[in-house]
């Protein structure tokens, strides 16, 4: 599990440094006063933060900072490790998802999730896209199933190299392709969100060039929370970048103005590489 | 893939290329229209010219934060990176060529509050070397043609030679009668604007064989190589 360290106490700097989020792109998720606890541990700490619909955010930060925790509080992918504990709100679209009413399901098929090691169910490609949209019976026939599948598996960029063997093991994919179709499987569902858990860290050069123009794409349909390790990928995808230190947010704002002109200390050591 | 993804990196460097080539443009037209106002006497265009730095100066500050914004979140190299410090490099130098045509423009204004000293010949000629040098320059930049580029840089010998001429023999004009020395002195100054128009295009075309070929032909750089 995530190695999480002490909070340590809080700094002099404001904790959060943040621009407006654009005019044309309303906040979409917003986090007010979030604290989580592994147990006793807390590992994110005051967080305060407007996620705009329809653009691409990332959060950065070293090992342990935090960002991936808090990305997971964003469709409860944390419930199902015992001894956590949430304070605060995350509001989609003004619903309260940690509300005792919500639908977990529902909430998770609104906010879609793509995962560091892409995942593909061990069965055919078609079959992997197509088993969301059953489970969610969002199909109206055979024809409105494959409609689908091909939507989905075009939305994600990968139609063209397997549409001739749609019915072969997904397995068989090579690692990039792979990661494609689990995009498309998390795309297949409709969500109105997707986040990425270092999407493309496991993936070569090339493979991962073909991500992160998918993911530029996507983001006039989709709002996109992407988490990297990977400063430069960061910059290169993201309209928006949070910096995660120790379970703080230190500072969110539009990404050429945090690689550019960061307004916090620790942010500036951060990008520039003069860190630990 | 018929879904094929162009990079946007490659998008932005495209809209890069043609914000500068747009900053040519306007630069070499407000050269020409000075450069007339100066052979016809319109005191009209010469005016606009000196009114309408505005646009050139927007575009220098857009493309530099341009080139900027794609260095900090792109990280490019090698013919990308080549490009992106030519960029810079080359919107100093196209401003300064939008700042000269001012500089001619308030030159030819002062002229006009004379008789003409002579009929104009080479100043024109030098207008037109100048002219096509830059627009070569930009050509250059927008084929990665070095030939072009190093035709530019050939060109420079005789726009200095022009000016040289200018130079002698309005000196002669003066020295018959000191009421031409005032006018004579501001085609002197123009036929040297001119010149520096053709230094700024040179540098230009030096900026692009760099970012073509990798090689420095600044300073005869070149002629060191063992």
């Amino acid at each position: 599990m995530n190695l999480v360290q002490t909070v340590p106490p809080p700094l002099t700097v404001p904790t959060r440094s943040s621009d407006a989020t654009p005019a044309d792109h309303p906040v979409c998720i917003d986090v007010k006063g979030m604290n989580f606890y592994y147990g006793a541990k807390r590992a994110l700490d005051n967080i305060n933060i407007g996620i705009p619909a329809k653009l691409v955010t990332a959060f950065i930060g070293p090992s342990g900072c935090g960002k991936s925790t808090f990305l997971r509080t964003l469709n409860r992918m944390n419930d199902i490790i015992a001894g956590i504990r949430v304070e605060g709100k995350v509001l989609i679209e003004g619903d309260d998802i940690y509300a005792p009413t919500t639908d977990v399901v529902a909430l998770r098929r609104r906010v879609g999730m793509v995962f560091q090691k892409s995942n593909p169910f061990p069965k055919s490609i078609f079959e992997n896209v197509a088993y969301g949209l059953r489970l969610n019976g969002m199909a109206a026939s055979r024809a409105d199933l494959q409609a689908r599948v091909e939507e989905s598996l075009r939305a994600a960029a990968i139609w063209d190299e397997v549409k001739d063997r749609l019915h072969d093991s997904a397995l068989a994919l090579s690692g990039g392709q792979q990661q494609r179709l689990c995009i498309a499987r998390a795309l297949a569902v409709k969500p109105e969100i997707v986040l990425m858990d270092e999407p493309a860290s496991a993936l070569d050069p090339i493979a991962t060039q073909r991500i992160e123009e998918l993911i530029y794409q996507l983001k006039t349909q989709y709002t996109i929370v992407i988490v990297t390790h990977n400063m430069q990928q960061a910059a290169r995808v993201s309209d928006r970048t949070a910096f995660f230190w120790l379970g703080r947010l230190i500072e969110e704002g539009p990404t050429d103005r945090i690689f550019t002109n960061p307004q916090q200390k620790l942010t500036e050591d951060y990008v520039t590489g003069r860190f630990g | 893939m018929p879904d094929r993804m162009v990079p946007h990196f490659q998008e932005e460097l495209e809209q890069l290329k043609t914000r500068l080539l747009e900053m040519g443009g306007l630069a070499e037209d407000r050269v020409r229209s000075a450069l007339r106002g100066l052979v016809q006497r319109d005191a009209a265009l010469v005016d606009r010219v000196l009114a309408g730095d505005g646009p050139i100066n927007q575009l220098h500050i857009e493309v530099d934060g341009r080139c900027f914004k794609l260095l900090a979140l792109h990280q490019p190299m090698a013919v990308d990176l080549r490009s992106i410090v030519a960029a810079v490099k080359i919107n100093t130098d196209l401003e300064r060529v939008g700042d000269l045509a001012i500089n001619i423009a308030e030159a030819v204004r002062r002229y006009m509050r004379h008789p003409p000293v002579k009929e104009l010949i080479d100043i024109p000629r030098m207008a037109d070397i100048a002219q096509r040098m830059l627009r070569n320059a930009l050509d250059a930049y927008v084929r990665r043609d070095l030939d072009l580029a190093q035709g530019v840089l050939n060109e420079d010998d005789t726009l200095d030679a022009l000016k040289t001429q200018v130079f002698r023999e309005l000196l002669t004009y003066m020295l018959q009668d000191p009421h031409t020395i005032e006018p004579s002195l501001d085609l002197i100054l123009i036929s040297r604007h001119l010149e520096r128009i053709g230094d700024h295009a040179t540098n230009v075309a030096e900026d692009v064989i760099f970012m073509v070929s990798a090689k420095d032909v600044r300073h005869h750089a070149g002629e060191v190589e063992a």
